[in-house]
């Protein structure tokens, strides 16, 4: 069948440049190589000059983007792979096979570092969830999740789940891991040289998922059932022999190189070892072993299978990586060969089919500049802070509205879906705001975040998408945890609606400053674009994944109450906005286009004093105040370990719907015994802190304004 | 105590086992690939550890019940030394007939993980003399297909032997049916032979052997089984 460019999702402009490097037409199969490998999905043409703004180096970095995963160091001489990516049009189509192998996907990138994957976290914005559609598709992105996740063998401790209508359609599915790698024996994509064998090892290569990736970079189709053939089909259990068996291939010395087959297969994870490792490859097609007969060599050189791995070797290892492959009854194909021309080839039994050079398939395809211009309507809205008037007596019924809210109510019937337990190191589980785990190889304990926060982006994307990874930052810090690095997801619709551009560019620019100004490098991320359906786009959704360690600090903070007669403090700057708060949008309250305060030196103050409190084990509590602001803060610290709590504080009755509902800025509630609130007060001197009452009894009362029995708070949460 | 932890394709709670049992004995286990056809030499403890093996794709246990190891497990029964199933373990322990009884698919129709409470119904064996009878065991469970059933009469039978080893139960160890997260019959959470000395158990007891885990009640299953290896506790 003969194709064209546009057949393929290639621009005019695209296919020019194709005839400038090579000198002549492409021909079939290099075309439809080009068109997938050049697609947004594969090479980023949209945003890599937006991520050229991450800082991605210093600190506790030792491996930046541009690998597989980004790595950090975590103490003892072991340091800590991760990423977070996307698996959004599949799960959109097919959720249970789309979250399951978005699972996958991102295990094998930590595999391919040389990592043992140890924890999973799963960002999840769902649609309104009265509705049938939405409620069916998060089932069954759950159920795929826990499928794959658990009998994979690794845990999934973590994430973040939320609900807009704007997702109706367009779910975002995003999955981060974390695995843990010997800093002496990380496994590169650079490393391979003239002559090493090019490895296939895992499930055999099939027509699933061919394309899928250029699938990836476009808006859904109204009737998404016609997509069906681009979702990839998972198998966890050969997952798990996978895992075990490059690992043991890796722990034996047997391979130089290593990279993942996702997106794009055999045609990706070649080029671009070949183009990083500054050589040629040729991929023998006849070699693959094949699922279904009568492949074409693009459809090879393309299949998303997966379960698979490339791997480079001494052609001298052969023998012993085929004979552990056998052990974990994977196949194992020697299928190419690393060479010194610089070319991509695909020989088809002798017959040269493609022959590309490997930069050109492995990531130089042109950057495109889209223009950018701020939406009109945002400049015109006023610059007054969103205000509400409170009538006390229904301080009950906003707080029961917003703990019954999909977004913040109890998830527990989600994470216990999930194997969060396997590999024993699960020391805080899901269902707080961060997840901490016990890495078994060094002894030293690892805190886990995840945020987003679609609605303070579209407020204002520059300090919205702030907000949310200063969160994600605030939850490591309150646990006792200092963090070590970051990682992101880009979910956006089209890049070429100039007013999406620019926000899509406004939130980079946010990320960036908190990277910069908290020195929190980016080591690894994944951009989704194009997440539209129909009429209906999502709003901006960059999620953001940290991780960081505990120094001297042998058990982290508890996010629960944990005696009665205890000093509850909430310490930190900010009163919080109604702007972008789930306060907002459940009493309607009008909002506007205002940025967030972004104060990078008072986060600082703020880290400092949280981290010591905990190092000096001043509290025996901490909760950051977020979604839901103060009050669902403190009835969340109520109903998780069922002991009230009594305010007795004057509460400013001006303000008093920012103060009790606000969000935003770093904030804390931190329970205190008697004995210790003097020296809890001067690591928090220079910080506004209020002595808000006391933990006791079996209700929840603010004098005046408030009392609901715990268990009234409990069974809004749960729903 | 040497313990041998059997491995198949799709174990994933096999370095848990491992990791609980050195901890408390320091390193005397052994992991044992399914393809092998003997023991180590002097093994005390078999373990068969959770995880999904083979996938699970056909009933669960089923394939690895066919594996090489087996006949060697079955003969380590047979001299009355220890044997024990976890989650998956204990799935396979009744494929291969050294336990009665089938593990279904939870009532909720939904993978569980939780911790949960157990009551320890017998001392009086090889894996649980350490606790007391009537103690409440606070232990995570990890699965789909954990619901024990036995047919009516083969569940008399069960219970008038007093196989029966551990029961879900409230924290204060009330045994009424809805403290079984998964509607085992009669509570059911872990049964052991005729003979004594092969036990099966859908909690975890390797998940609950650290105090940074949130609880320690597992660590005695292993202690009670060291001391009747050594002769101090005869079933």
């Amino acid at each position: 069948m003969s194709v064209n460019y546009l057949d393929v999702g290639l621009k005019e402009q695209e296919y020019l440049a194709i005839m400038d490097i090579l000198g002549r037409e492409p021909n079939m199969q290099e075309l439809r190589i080009l068109g997938v490998m050049w697609s947004e999905h594969c090479s980023y043409k949209s945003t890599r000059p937006l991520l050229s703004m991450f800082p991605n180096s210093g600190g506790a970095v030792v491996q930046g983007p541009g690998e597989n995963a980004g790595i950090v160091d975590i103490g003892g001489g072991w340091g800590a792979a991760f990423k977070v990516e996307s698996h959004n049009h599949p799960s959109a189509v097919s959720p249970y096979q789309g979250a399951a192998t978005g699972v996958g996907g991102i295990i094998r990138d930590i595999l391919a570092m040389g990592a043992r994957p140890v924890a999973s976290l799963d960002g999840l914005c769902l649609g309104d969830e009265s509705l049938q559609q939405s409620r069916s598709l998060a089932d069954g992105i759950v159920k795929g999740i826990a499928g794959y996740g658990n009998a994979v063998g690794v845990p999934t401790v973590g994430g973040k789940t939320l609900y807009d209508g704007c997702y109706n359609g367009n779910p975002l599915v995003n999955a981060m891991c974390l695995g843990v790698v010997r800093l002496d024996s990380i496994v590169s994509s650079k490393t391979a040289r003239p002559g090493h064998l090019a490895i296939l090892v895992g499930s055999r290569t099939g027509r699933d998922g061919i394309a899928g990736a250029a699938f990836a970079s476009s808006g859904l189709a109204d009737d998404t059932r016609a997509s069906r053939p681009q979702v990839q089909i998972g198998d966890p259990f050969v997952e798990k022999l996978l895992i075990e068996c490059c690992l043991e291939i890796h722990s034996k010395g047997l391979m130089v190189a290593m990279q993942d087959m996702g997106a794009a297969g055999i045609t990706s994870s070649s080029s671009e070892i070949a183009a990083k490792s500054g050589t040629g490859i040729v991929i023998n097609s006849e070699l693959v072993p094949l699922r279904e007969n009568d492949m074409e060599p693009w459809e090879i050189a393309l299949s998303e299978s997966q379960e698979r791995m490339l791997l480079v070797a001494e052609q001298e290892n052969l023998p012993e990586i085929s004979k552990i492959a056998a052990k974990w009854e994977l196949e194992c194909a020697a299928i190419g060969k690393v060479t010194d021309d610089g070319q991509f080839v695909i020989s088809d039994k002798g017959k040269i089919v493609v022959s590309l050079p490997a930069g050109m398939v492995g990531g130089s395809c042109p950057v495109i500049s889209w223009t950018s211009r701020e939406p009109s309507g945002r400049k015109a809205t006023s610059q007054k802070g969103t205000t509400f008037s409170l009538s006390p007596h229904m301080i009950e019924k906003h707080l029961v509205t917003l703990l019954s809210n999909p977004s913040l109510s109890d998830k527990s019937g989600i994470f216990h879906q999930y194997d969060y337990m396997v590999q024993t190191g699960t020391v805080v589980p899901p269902g707080s705001a961060a997840s901490i785990i016990r890495v078994r190889e060094n002894g030293k304990l690892l805190g886990l975040a995840m945020e987003v926060d679609p609605w303070k982006c579209e407020i204002d994307p520059f300090t919205g998408s702030a907000e949310v990874f200063l969160k994600a930052l605030r939850s490591l810090w309150v646990a006792g945890a200092e963090h070590l690095g970051m990682t992101n997801c880009l979910n956006f619709p089209s890049p070429e609606d100039p007013g999406n551009f620019w926000v899509i560019s406004r939130c980079v620019e946010g990320l960036a400053a908190v990277a910069r100004d908290l020195v929190c490098p980016v080591v690894s991320g994944n951009v989704s674009l194009y997440n539209e359906s129909g009429d209906a786009k999502i709003l901006p959704s960059p999620l953001v994944g940290v991780t960081g360690t505990f120094r001297d600090i042998a058990k982290p903070l508890s996010e629960s109450f944990s005696c009665e007669n205890e000093t509850v403090f909430l310490a930190g700057f900010s009163k919080g906005t109604l702007n972008g708060s789930h306060f907002a949008r459940a009493m309607a309250v009008e909002q506007n286009h205002r940025e967030f305060p972004y104060l990078p030196e008072k986060e600082k103050i703020f880290m400092h004093s949280a981290i010591e409190t905990v190092r000096k084990g001043l509290a025996t509590s901490g909760r950051t105040v977020a979604g839901g602001g103060l009050l669902v803060s403190l009835a969340k610290m109520c109903v998780t370990s069922g002991i009230g709590i009594s305010i007795d504080e004057e509460l400013p009755l001006d303000d008093l719907a920012v103060f009790l509902f606000g969000e935003t800025g770093p904030r804390a509630i931190y329970t205190v015994t008697e004995n210790l609130e003097k020296d809890f007060a001067s690591i928090w001197s220079g910080i506004p802190l209020i002595k808000l009452g006391q933990t006791g009894g079996k209700t929840f009362t603010i004098k005046g304004l408030l009392e609901i029995p715990v268990n009234e708070i409990a069974r809004a949460w749960r729903r | 105590m040497k313990t041998a932890v059997i491995v198949f394709p799709g174990s994933n709670c096999d370095n848990d086992v491992v990791h609980a049992v050195s901890m408390v004995f320091g390193p005397v286990v052994s992991k044992v690939w399914h393809e092998d056809e003997s023991l180590p030499e002097g093994t005390g403890l078999v373990v068969l550890p959770g995880g999904f093996s083979y996938g699970d794709y056909l009933r669960c246990g089923a394939m690895a019940a066919k594996s090489p190891i087996i006949a060697a497990v079955k003969e380590h029964a047979r001299k009355g030394l220890p044997i024990l199933g976890i989650c998956n373990g204990f799935q396979v322990l009744t494929e291969t007939g050294l336990l009665t009884g089938a593990l279904l698919a939870n009532r909720s129709l939904s993978f569980i993980c939780d911790f949960c409470h157990i009551r320890v119904e017998r001392n009086d064996t090889p894996f649980t003399s350490r606790y007391a009878t009537g103690q409440v065991l606070r232990i995570p469970i990890a699965h789909y297909e954990g619901l024990f059933y036995l047919p009516q009469t083969e569940l008399e039978a069960l219970e008038s032997e007093g196989r029966v080893v551990f029961r879900y139960c409230s924290p204060e160890g009330d045994t009424d049916e809805r403290f079984s997260p998964n509607g085992s019959l009669n509570n059911i959470a872990g049964v052991i032979n005729t003979e004594g000395n092969v036990l099966g158990m859908m909690p975890h007891p390797e998940r609950a052997s650290e105090d940074l885990l949130g609880s320690t009640d597992g660590a005695d299953l292993f202690r009670s089984v060291s001391d009747w290896l050594e002769g101090g506790i005869q079933a």
